[in-house]
């Protein structure tokens, strides 16, 4: 064991009846390490994105972040519904979707993990919420409801959300895929500000300029497998695999017409 | 042509009074029961646990699929003889309405909260919230809305189940009015003046529920 890592996964395996979508997967995140999986939809990224925060519990291996370590497959027992509740208030999850909570404003929304898991008091909390949304540039957004904000707004609340936590790891779920184009920027800003504060984080992402410039890790994934892994420059600009080159292509020429083939 | 005589029933005011708040406090007493074996229905049939499934689906489905008639009956007279359990009318007629109503409660609410996009669960979860705080905070408050129009519309259906009790000789309207038109030898006049006695609560009642659903349905 890495003394210095902040996330550290071994041989981690996860399957959904007979379809085995994560394979043996490895990973150690340092502290204050970005790192970014990308790859293929099917190919496991997101489940093992949810295994870091057992949101979804793996069938083998063995899973830590900070001090708590948790082993799964035979003979060993999952952990109780309140171990797995008190490991999750330490890390910080953003979600495609936003999953804001409709029936609370955004300061509300903010406040409810400080007040529900950290039995903090109203005012403090209340304190803590709004630094966090003017953090995200939304102070003046307090007492909205989610439904009156713009989907970028709503995932820069998502992530005030998960700050006010104050955990020690954050991780991202796609959280621009549900975006407008034109919005998806405010959003990696927010997250770009983070990586800058040393915050550890993983991220999947389909934004590769994004993971380029902001992770110092890259892991491209396919079929449950890690296919390759490194610095995220040289992954990017320098692919080894042929299966990494094939799923980068796509993105490489974005906005360009695909090179004109041969006349015929 | 029959001479209509309505004024004759006013010497009966008071047993008519006196039915009628027999009919109100049985039916807030089996809304309450019947939201409570609602919320045990709902949660059972929810659990993680196969065995607490199958009992309250088997419940659920017990009582939904059988006539309420029927079951005022067997309460009354198949458990004294089967159970030894001996009954008053009114407690007969109480269960049996309550479990009869939770049977429907249970199903819209188990609806309201598999409705909840399982997102929002998942936020909870991802917060440090336990199963139980995240069904409190998260997704009961918004299920609640949107169950409300059909617990309203089921309580609306249990207030007019009352008058079954009658036949168990629960001194409901209905059993009173019975007891009137005998007297009388006015039927007619009696059971259109009960009809006139349900609607005049539920058509307010009815207003107000289609205007909650409105209002919800602007909230959404």
């Amino acid at each position: 064991m890495s003394d210095t890592s902040k996330i550290e996964i071994r041989s981690l395996r996860k399957s959904f009846g007979d379809n085995e979508v994560l394979k043996n997967i490895n990973l150690e995140v340092p502290k204050g390490g970005v790192v970014a999986l990308i790859g293929p939809s099917g190919s496991g990224k997101s489940t093992l994105l949810r295994c870091i925060n057992l949101l979804v519990v793996p069938d083998g291996g063995s899973v830590r972040v900070g001090d708590t370590s948790f082993s799964f497959g035979d003979g060993a027992r999952l952990p109780d519904v309140r171990t797995l509740a008190t490991f999750r208030a330490t890390t910080g999850m953003v979600f495609q979707h936003f999953n804001l909570f409709p029936h609370m404003t955004t300061l509300q929304n903010v406040m409810e993990g400080p007040v529900t898991v950290r039995r903090m008091a109203k005012a403090d909390a209340e304190k803590l919420a709004r630094a966090q949304l003017a953090k995200v540039g939304l102070a003046e957004k307090a007492d909205q409801y989610p439904a009156t904000l713009s989907g970028g707004q709503k995932q820069r609340v998502a992530i005030a959300r998960a700050l006010a936590m104050e955990p020690d790891v954050m991780l991202f779920d796609e959280a621009t895929s549900a975006l407008d184009p034109e919005l998806v920027g405010e959003v990696l800003a927010v997250i770009q500000q983070l990586a800058s504060e040393g915050m550890t984080m993983v991220i999947v992402t389909h934004e590769i300029a994004f993971a380029r410039e902001v992770a110092d890790r890259l892991i491209f994934m396919r079929d449950g497998v890690v296919v390759e892994e490194g610095p995220s420059r040289q992954v990017i600009d320098h692919p080894q695999e042929a299966a990494t080159r094939a799923f980068l292509s796509h993105f490489h020429r974005a906005g360009a017409l695909p090179p004109a083939n041969a006349t015929s | 042509m029959y001479q209509w005589d309505f004024g004759i029933l006013w010497s009966y005011r008071w047993l008519f009074l006196n039915g009628l708040g027999v009919t109100v406090g049985f039916t807030v007493v089996i809304v309450l029961l019947g939201l409570v074996f609602g919320l045990f229905g709902a949660f059972g049939s929810l659990s993680r646990f196969k065995a607490v499934r199958m009992l309250a689906l088997t419940f659920i489905e017990a009582f939904r699929c059988t006539p309420i008639l029927v079951q005022l009956i067997w309460f009354y007279y198949a458990l004294p003889i089967l159970a030894g359990v001996e009954m008053t009318p009114i407690t007969a007629s109480a269960l049996a309405l309550s479990l009869y109503g939770g049977s429907f409660y249970s199903e819209i609410i188990r609806g309201g909260i598999i409705s909840i996009d399982k997102g929002q669960s998942e936020a909870g979860a991802a917060l440090g919230m336990t199963p139980v705080q995240s069904m409190r905070r998260i997704v009961l408050p918004q299920a609640i809305k949107r169950m409300i129009p059909a617990l309203m519309n089921q309580s609306i259906i249990q207030f007019k189940n009352t008058s079954l009790v009658s036949v168990l000789a629960v001194p409901d309207l209905v059993y009173q009015s019975q007891v009137a038109a005998h007297d009388s030898y006015r039927p007619l006049e009696t059971y259109t003046a009960v009809a006139v006695a349900y609607a005049a609560i539920l058509i307010p009642l009815t207003i107000l529920v289609r205007r909650g659903e409105k209002r919800l349905a602007v909230g959404e």
